[in-house]
């Protein structure tokens, strides 16, 4: 079986202008709603309380609001995966967000429904919570340096710039949707968003390490030439790659429940724009920074420095 | 060409023997259990106790399957849940036959039911968190200004003591801030004093100051010795909780450090968060102040009770409502206490309460009930900053050796309530519970379930397509993910990470990226077949060209990983535990497993016509 029989090479850089537009847009459009609408975090992020609670029979959303807005608490109250299952999500207050608010929660419900089972409950403390923000936003800077610095490294510089620089846009353009859609940012969807820009990175390393390939291959080719025989002779395993991905994120969006559903999403997302962007706008980028096949003859001198040598399986 | 040596077959192969030996312990399932541990040092779990629980198991005609003895456990096996239940109450009432004072804790477990050899080499089933099944998780956060004011508010009485002894006259200490003021009338008393306090309490850093006519000498505690206030705080509270925790009988409790100032507690199994929470968060610590006689004439009594109360004391209201003006000075607090036992007055036979003091306190407890004959001390139990006099009896003689009885107005109960509060330890300093998880049973098994769907759905589809898409390599590349597979739950299994909910799905997110090296593999040869090649040294290629491009893949998202593990917490470190894990098996499995086979399959022929990998006819 094949599914890609290309035999020339596509020329993709053609329309990198157009690419990189519709990156740009979207992008902006994203930068555009998190900074109107924001991110709405989950508590994790911003402290306070998080009941999830069962019935027996289908949970009465409004009357577990009224009760509770009755006794005093401010609380968003919705279902949760099934109509028995309900989540009810208190954001910290100063003047009484404790350890205990919980068990008060829980019985003004039992009050209403003796049948109520507690599933779940989430505390954090605001500073924690603060501090899980700052780490999340170390952990992301971290890793994008790290990774510039090692295909500084492996590469040249122009390809860890690119290549970060196209799939920091993919993370921006996954919390765009986050923000858009109001998908409720937790810890597991931070995990999801580092996860991805580590592995469309690799996509744009599979793209560029063809780019250098081509470049020692193809000696009367013009670049953009180069890069569009890189992204055809790839784009096969791409696809199938980013394919068996998406099908384990699928997998976890229908079967993983409510838990893991915007980490799945996050995912989706993520694999969707990656190949976009590793592919289509890395590459554009690398030949707007003006990388060249001088830079690799240099490098193809010095002893050791290839990437093959040495290399045994 | 594609030939490895016998011994990197052999190697292959004990790889994934070995690891299916230590996934085996998963596949067994768990079995209901009752768990028997010392709740002090000095009570020892041993084969006594074992023949113990096994003659009352056996009075009481309740069939176990089995029983382990360990270090510091001891674990009896159950058929089913209802028999544990029984059986957990016949073992309390054998080992532990005066509740009220319990040497040992007997909880509910669930012991995991693979054979003994298994565990024999150390092959066990993998640790699931408490989202996985079910417990309760918090975050304490120990408040460290409070353990150095009550440091310093000791150290008030300390200086006072040793300026008396050397009759040496101040104009008073006082605490400001995180500094003791010490008043004096003249320089020459203060460096006298100074020479005095610096030889007797090296903890303090002493600067003298004047303010108008007052010489002043200030005191704050010196760096180290502050620090060193913190850890003791923080290990004290850790004992504390751990002698709390026992009176829970929670089977396999957590309990640790986790920065400078935190402690993580776990409790899995608990659905009784309330309780949990009260019993963790009794703050208490325990204070033995002198009751302020001079000045609890009805005047001040009255005004105390407006709020006005004099300097240098505190009012409280006793159990029966009397009312009482307390020293602020402490005499001992609650670090002094080794143990406190209920019991009876021997004369009266009365309830009491008999306190055991280590040296240091008993001296202090001597001197201070000599000078005060004839007048009341007041123990108090603070919490959360608010006081509650537990009682405040009449000293009726000098008591040396440590030994302190309590009496009066006390009701059994009463008695046994406040020695387990007393010996289950005053905190050294208060916590505040400042993050809280709490997953029940049913939500764990959902969870797994779910886990193990998503992941079992996703990696049958790639399975699938892989074997239509690539023929013979895609079978291959497939035996080589669900070898993966095995590494990595054996790697989780034997190292005991915590498998989390996060943690599946980066098992199912590691198998859906493990493919990629096979298909970079696998299209590598095919475009070696499609350029000419022939198919040895099409498949030799294949895996030579694809390894940089394996490798620069994988590392940048290992940096990823990585970070996530550093700056991670909680959920977010699950996941990068199983991920980095993931992508170090995933390149052994792709890479030397998937090539051993292709190997054994197409290396050791003298003539391969064709490579079975798709169509690559096509030109």
């Amino acid at each position: 079986m094949e599914f890609f029989k290309i035999r020339r090479t596509i020329p993709f850089m053609r329309h990198a202008l157009v690419f990189n537009v519709i990156s740009l847009l979207t992008f902006v459009l994203a930068v555009l709603f998190l900074s109107t609408r924001g991110l709405n975090f989950s508590i994790e992020f911003t402290g306070g309380t998080l009941l999830e609670v069962s019935y027996q029979q289908s949970a009465q959303v409004d009357r577990i609001r009224n009760s509770l807005e009755r006794a005093g608490y401010k609380a968003e109250v919705q279902t949760f995966g099934s109509s028995r299952d309900v989540l009810i999500r208190m954001h910290v207050d100063k003047s009484r967000s404790t350890a205990a608010l919980s068990e008060q929660v829980l019985g003004v419900l039992r009050a209403d429904d003796k049948s109520v089972e507690l599933r779940r409950v989430e505390f954090v403390g605001p500073q924690v919570g603060e501090e899980l923000a700052e780490y999340g936003a170390l952990a992301l800077l971290v890793t994008a340096v790290g990774i510039v610095l090692y295909l500084w490294m492996r590469f040249e510089w122009r390809f860890g710039l690119s290549a970060i620089i196209a799939n920091l846009h993919d993370v921006v353009i996954i919390l765009g949707f986050f923000a858009f859609f109001q998908w409720e940012f937790s810890l597991p969807v931070l995990a999801a968003v580092l996860a991805v820009l580590g592995y469309s990175v690799n996509e744009s390393v599979v793209v560029f390490d063809r780019v250098r390939e081509m470049f020692r291959k193809l000696r009367k080719a013009e670049v953009p030439e180069v890069i569009d025989s890189a992204i055809t002779g790839t784009i096969s395993r791409t696809i199938i790659t980013h394919g068996s991905t998406q099908v384990m994120a699928t997998t976890m969006l229908i079967f993983g429940g409510p838990a893991l559903h915007y980490f799945a999403l996050a995912l989706t997302i993520g694999i969707l724009f990656g190949i976009y962007s590793s592919v289509l706008v890395a590459s554009p980028l690398l030949m707007w920074l003006g990388v060249d096949r001088a830079q690799f003859v240099r490098t193809l001198k010095k002893p050791g420095k290839d990437e093959h040598e040495g290399a045994v399986v | 060409m594609n030939r490895y040596p016998t011994w990197k077959y052999t190697l292959v192969a004990l790889c994934v023997a070995l690891a299916a030996l230590y996934t085996l312990p998963n596949f067994f399932g768990e079995s209901p259990a009752v768990q028997v541990s010392s709740v002090r040092a000095t009570v020892r779990v041993d084969s006594a106790l074992l023949q113990r629980m096994e003659s009352a198991l056996t009075q009481a005609s309740i069939p176990f399957t089995g029983a382990v003895l360990d270090a510091n456990s001891l674990r009896v096996r159950f058929a089913d849940t209802d028999v544990q239940l029984k059986a957990k109450e016949a073992i309390d009432k054998a080992v532990n036959p005066d509740p009220a004072n319990a040497s040992y804790v007997v909880a509910l477990n669930l012991l995991s039911a693979s054979p003994g050899w298994l565990t024999a080499v150390r092959a066990l089933p993998m640790y699931l968190g408490l989202d996985l099944r079910g417990g309760v998780h918090f975050l304490l956060q120990v408040d460290m200004p409070a353990a150095l004011t009550k440091r310093l508010e000791s150290l008030t009485g300390d200086i006072r003591s040793l300026l008396r002894d050397k009759s040496i006259r101040h104009g008073g200490v006082v605490r400001a801030g995180q500094s003791l003021r010490i008043r004096f009338r003249d320089a020459e008393v203060r460096a006298k004093a100074r020479d005095i306090v610096a030889t007797g309490l090296t903890d303090l850093v002493l600067t003298e100051r004047e303010e108008g006519a007052e010489f002043l000498l200030l005191a704050t505690l010196k760096p180290e010795a502050a620090r060193r206030t913190q850890d003791f705080a923080l290990k004290q509270n850790i004992t504390t909780l751990h002698n709390r925790i026992n009176e829970l009988g929670v089977s396999e409790p957590v309990i640790q450090q986790q920065g400078a100032d935190r402690i993580v507690v776990q409790l899995p199994g608990v659905q009784d968060t309330a309780k949990a929470k009260d019993i963790l968060g009794r703050t208490a610590t325990l204070e033995i102040r002198m009751v302020d006689h001079e000045k609890m004439t009805p005047d001040l009594l009255a005004a105390a009770a407006r709020g006005d109360v004099p300097f240098g004391t505190e009012y409280y209201v006793e159990r029966d409502g009397a009312p009482l003006l307390v020293r602020k000075e402490v005499v001992l607090t609650g670090d002094r206490l080794t143990d406190a036992q209920p019991g009876f007055d021997n004369q009266t036979n009365e309830p009491a309460v008999y306190l055991t003091l280590d040296g240091a306190g008993a001296r202090i407890f001597k001197d201070v009930t000599r000078d005060n004959v004839g007048k009341r001390m007041a123990i108090l139990l603070i919490e959360k900053g608010k006081g509650e006099v537990v009682t405040a009896p009449v000293i009726r003689s000098e008591i040396g050796g440590g030994r302190v009885q309590i009496s009066g107005r006390m009701s059994t109960t009463e008695a046994a309530d406040v020695a387990l509060l007393l010996r289950a330890g005053a905190l050294a300093a208060p916590m505040e519970i400042i993050e809280e998880r709490t997953v029940g049973p049913s939500l764990g098994r959902d969870n797994i379930q779910k886990g193990f769907n998503a992941t079992r759905w996703g990696f049958f589809a790639i399975v699938v397509f892989m074997s239509a898409y690539y023929a013979v390599f895609g079978m291959i590349s497939s035996v080589a993910l669900a070898v993966n597979l095995l590494f990595l739950l054996a790697l989780l299994s034997l190292l005991q990470a915590t498998l989390t909910l996060p943690g599946i799905a980066a098992i199912a997110l590691t198998l859906g990226m493990a493919i990629d090296a096979n298909v970079l593999i696998n299209e590598r040869i095919r475009e070696e077949l499609r350029g000419g090649a022939t198919p040895q040294a099409a498949i030799a290629a294949g895996y030579q060209r694809a390894w940089g491009t394996i490798v620069d893949s994988n590392v940048t998202t290992l940096i990823a990983g990585l970070s996530l593990l550093i700056f991670g917490s909680g959920p977010v470190r699950g996941f990068a535990v199983v991920h980095v894990l993931g992508i170090l098996t995933s390149i052994f499995s792709s890479v030397v497993v998937s090539r051993a086979m292709v190997n054994l399959f197409y290396g050791h022929r003298r003539k391969v016509q064709r490579l079975m990998i798709g169509d690559t006819a096509w030109k």
